[in-house]
């Protein structure tokens, strides 16, 4: 999210040259952080604990709705098994989604990086301002404007692109969505660590390689790797959890693993134990994956 | 043998012998087209970003009737009475105290613990790095699950239900990230020697702290604001487990939406987008300006 | 404890050391600057110079010894408790606040109730009035620089510390610079603690100058001291040029030392050597060294080398010569004379040299 920071900070302030060490020790320190740990502690932490203790609890038969303490891994295995195709389709449908913002995300931020000058804090808010209208509202809109008697599905139509005839209550649908709903995560870190590089480096790669494809693959991609890496979490992350989307846009059948937890703890009566796990599951999937991908392409600076 | 003929002393023909290199105009559309490519792909990407604010603004002037899913005709209506329908701007009224309660408590809460971060050396700071990282890493539903189970069966035997107070303690706690890597990046791209310039100059460490720190990273703790509070308005999921019957405006229009969002909405939702537009075209006009004066 | 601010006197440092975990910055210093003079300390980078100077404005604390300004101990008191200000090396200057309001932060964080006029005053010393009412950034390098001076000076230190203050500047403007400190300083009055690593600056400014080498002060004495008589191999290669061979003492001829040199023989004054037996490195300046083409009757040190370099610099004419030893030698000699000398690459010189120009240092080793 350092990138988020980047854009916030203001500009005009120069990098200081090195300093000399200069931390100071002391239980200022702990003063200081005890405040929000402490909220950490009682309101992340906690419910965090709170979730795995239920994820292992076991229903009262008869009496839905109720539990006691238990150490019943049977709520995994049934996590793990009878929603195996929803995790799938969660980190198939935030794969692709993620991929398809950085894909429309890159020329977007190495524009505003080097190529319109003066325009870039004009185009930089244009980025954020679409996403202060509420997202669910956009997301609505999306479903108005990919719906059957809507214009894309007409275009489409048109030209014989859709099989099926639909876009809307497709899985299509869903990663469009997605793609569009966190897209400036992917835009902001990748901006701002392109914003960082001195396009000289750029150009002497274009002298080098000649290649315009080649000078990207060797010169400009590697440096805006810190970006693009937080801006892939940034964007994975969230689509793999959202369930809006599906809910919106996407199919009555086959829904995705957010759309699960949602219902077994707000819809379904004794719904809790399940669905506790397989928000542990998927925090966990998401956790591992995170930081394998950040051993294999990782930097320091990801936060 | 005409490369050894020696120097003539008429003067040499024009350049027209070899002329400039000029490339088929298919080549130029190509050359150009790689020119610009970024350009004009960022461009397209801006008004995709903008289609559905568009269809937004578009549709708060519709004249519908129980659903606001067809066009049925322009009309002001909407906008002269954005509360006409029952709910929504209590809804509104409901997410803009969570924001603001939440953003104030966050931001304060964020940047002692970002001061802490950077300026001090303590056991314990890889935790403390961890416990800040881990909260923007984990999805939102399995942290509004996880405060579901903890107000439900912890809270509310103390009392705390389900409502408001729980929706700003969520709110609170997944901001405080946020503010904290945002404010320390911009304490970290403060140079020490400002604030050693500072006591070397007699101010106290509490002087130094309001008189020159507190100023200098002021504007990463406004944008860390800007940024809670936008986060705390438009979020959803999390508040959908842990608000009971209270009502955001994210949860009003999601409710709503199943049977088509109130043109009411689309015009709240679209000033809200004016408004964060202006503020934030307003803050950068008014920092060139005090730039270029003077 | 009020009292330290009005501390008044000489600046002595008493054994202090200071070290950052198993590296020792700063050994065991021993110093004392009379109040008002202009003290240089001169070190290449990592040698301890900026330590000594932060802990003299309190921003360290030693981990031993003593910070005393006159009779008042300053050991443990706090940097806005010390009548001592800093020139920092990157100006340091408040990025928020107007030039007037930078130079005006001392006064009033001293309560002075004329902190505004100071600062007009202390802005008029540096020439930067007019412009008051800009913020930092809209300054170059060097009107920056003069601010962070007048944001030092306008609180009538005791001591005043700059740490590299010319550092970023050009070298014409650094020039300009160094004569512009050295005229306020005069007009103040103040004691000024100079760290540089630029041994010209260090010797141009400071009535006194202390070559500091890994945490130690290796000498310390007015410039041209320094410069004429080197007491250890670093002073007499990292001020100036000189040029040095290491030999062993042979015997005595009257007030001289005889020494041998790689097979030739040296003499050196007894009273201008810091060993008088043994291993012994010689040296002498190259301006001290005579080129002719012929051996020249009789003073002692004469030496035939082969020229290897002509450089001619207007002023004088710069010489390299290789020396049967193996070594080169470089010569300066001023353009004087009707018929210049007209040496070519290969020609074969006599060098001769005054033996009272020449000295001798240990031969420690220069890295440990």
């Amino acid at each position: 999210m350092s990138a988020l920071a980047h854009v916030a900070g203001d500009p005009a302030v120069a990098p200081p040259p090195p300093a000399p060490e200069t931390k100071k020790r002391g239980w200022t320190a702990y003063l200081l952080l005890l405040p929000g740990v402490l909220w950490l502690g009682v309101f992340f932490i906690l419910p965090l604990v709170q979730l795995a203790s239920v994820s292992l609890q076991s229903r009262y038969p008869g009496f839905p709705g109720y539990y006691y303490r238990d150490l019943n891994f049977e709520n995994y295995v049934s996590a793990l098994t009878d929603y195996a195709p929803h995790f799938a389709r969660s980190f198939l449908y935030a794969g692709l989604a993620t991929f398809f913002a950085f894909v429309v995300a890159y020329p977007l931020a190495y524009a505003m990086a080097f190529k319109v000058g003066r325009w870039r804090n004009l185009m930089l808010i244009c980025v954020i301002a679409p996403f202060f209208t509420s997202f669910i509202l956009r997301t609505f809109a999306w479903s108005q404007i990919l719906a059957d008697e809507g214009p894309v599905a007409a275009v489409l139509n048109f030209l014989h692109l859709l099989p099926g005839g639909n876009i809307i209550n497709t899985p299509l649908a869903v990663i469009a969505g997605l793609t569009y709903n966190f897209l400036p995560f992917m835009v902001l870190p990748i901006y701002a660590s392109l914003e960082r590089a001195d396009p000289r480096v750029i150009e002497a790669g274009g002298d080098l390689y000649a290649n315009g494809f080649t000078t990207f693959r060797t010169v400009t991609l590697p440096m805006s790797m810190p970006g693009v890496l937080a801006g892939t979490l940034l964007t994975f992350i969230p689509a793999a959890g959202d369930f809006v989307n599906m809910e919106l846009l996407g199919p009555q059948r086959g829904k995705m693993v957010g759309n699960v937890i949602n219902d077994q703890f707000l819809a379904v009566p004794g719904g809790y134990p399940v669905a506790a796990a397989l928000s542990f599951t998927l925090m966990a999937a998401i956790l591992v994956m995170v930081f394998l991908y950040v051993r294999r392409f990782g930097t320091e600076e990801l936060v | 043998m005409a490369t050894m003929t020696p120097p003539t002393t008429t003067p040499a023909p024009p350049a027209d012998r070899s002329p400039a290199y000029r490339p088929s105009s298919a080549k130029r559309v190509q050359l150009w087209l790689a020119n610009h490519f970024a350009v004009l792909t960022a461009v397209l990407v801006l008004l995709y970003l903008f289609l559905p604010v568009a269809y937004t603004f578009a549709f708060s002037f519709n004249d519908h009737g129980k659903t606001n899913i067809v066009w049925q005709g322009f009309t002001w209506e909407h906008w002269q009475d954005p509360c006409g329908v029952p709910g929504v701007c209590e809804s509104l009224v409901t997410s803009l105290q969570v924001g603001v309660i939440s953003t104030v408590v966050a931001t304060v809460l964020g940047t002692l613990m970002a001061l802490a971060m950077v300026r001090y050396r303590f056991r314990g700071k890889a935790a403390s790095n961890l416990l800040i990282f881990v909260p923007m890493a984990t999805p939102e539903i399995v942290m509004g699950a996880a405060l579901l189970t903890i107000f439900v069966q912890g809270f509310a035997n103390i009392g705390i239900n389900l409502g408001f107070t729980t929706i700003v303690f969520a709110h609170i706690m997944f901001c405080l990230s946020f503010v904290v890597v945002t404010v320390r990046a911009r304490i970290q791209s403060l140079d020490p020697r400002i604030e050693e310039a500072a006591q070397d100059l007699y101010a106290s460490p509490m002087q130094t702290f309001w008189k020159v720190t507190f100023p200098l990273i002021l504007p990463g703790i406004a944008g860390a604001a800007m940024l809670a509070f936008s986060l705390s308005f438009d979020d959803f999921i999390i508040t959908n487990f842990v608000s009971g019957n209270e009502a955001t405006f994210p949860k009003f229009v999601y409710v709503a939406s199943r049977r088509g969002i109130p043109a009411e909405a689309n015009v709240i939702g679209f000033s809200m987008f004016v408004i964060a537009v202006l503020l934030v075209v307003g803050a950068q006009v008014v920092s060139s300006l005090r730039a270029s004066k003077k | 404890m009020a009292g330290f601010r009005e501390a008044r006197g000489d600046l002595q440092l008493e054994s202090v050391t200071k070290t950052f975990g198993d590296f020792t910055a700063v050994d065991d210093i021993d110093l004392t600057v009379p109040r008002g003079s202009f003290f240089a300390l001169l070190g290449p980078s990592g040698c301890g110079k900026t330590t000594t100077l932060r802990m003299v404005a309190g921003l360290e604390q030693p981990t031993a010894g003593r910070v005393r300004i006159g009779d008042t101990d300053l050991t443990g008191s706090r940097p806005y408790e010390r009548p001592v200000n800093t020139v920092f090396q990157s100006y340091a200057l408040f990025p928020h606040l107007t030039i007037h309001d930078n130079v005006a932060f001392g006064p009033k964080r001293r309560k002075d109730k004329d902190a505004a006029q100071r600062a007009d005053d202390a802005l008029e010393l540096v020439q930067m009035t007019s412009f008051a009412a800009r913020k930092p950034a809209q300054l170059s390098g060097g009107q920056q620089q003069r601010v962070a001076l007048a944001r030092a000076l306008v609180n009538h230190p005791e001591v005043l510390l700059l740490d590299e203050p010319l550092g970023a500047l050009d070298l014409k403007l650094r020039r300009e610079m160094q004569v512009e400190l050295k005229r306020i300083q005069t007009e103040v009055g103040l004691t000024f603690i100079h760290v540089t690593h630029d041994q010209e600056e260090a010797m141009t400014m400071a009535d006194t100058v202390a070559v500091m080498n890994r945490g130690r002060i290796e000498q310390l004495g007015p410039p041209a001291e320094l410069y004429d008589l080197p007491r250890t191999r670093f002073v007499a290669n990292f001020l100036g040029q000189a040029n040095t061979g290491v030999g062993t003492i042979e015997g005595r001829d009257g007030d001289h030392l005889v020494a041998d040199v790689l097979g030739t023989k040296v003499k050196v004054l007894e009273a201008r050597s810091q060993v008088h037996d043994g291993e012994m490195m010689f040296g002498v300046r190259p301006e001290k060294v005579t080129v002719s083409r012929k051996q020249p009757d009789g003073v002692g040190n004469d030496v035939k080398g082969v020229v290897r370099d002509v450089s001619f610099l207007g002023v004088a004419t710069s010489y390299l010569v290789d020396m049967p030893s193996g070594t080169t030698w470089s010569c300066y000699e001023q353009n004087l004379d009707v018929e210049p000398l007209d040496l070519r690459p290969g020609d074969d010189v006599w060098l001769t040299w005054n033996p009272g120009h020449a000295f001798g240092v240990p031969v420690e080793e220069i890295a440990v």
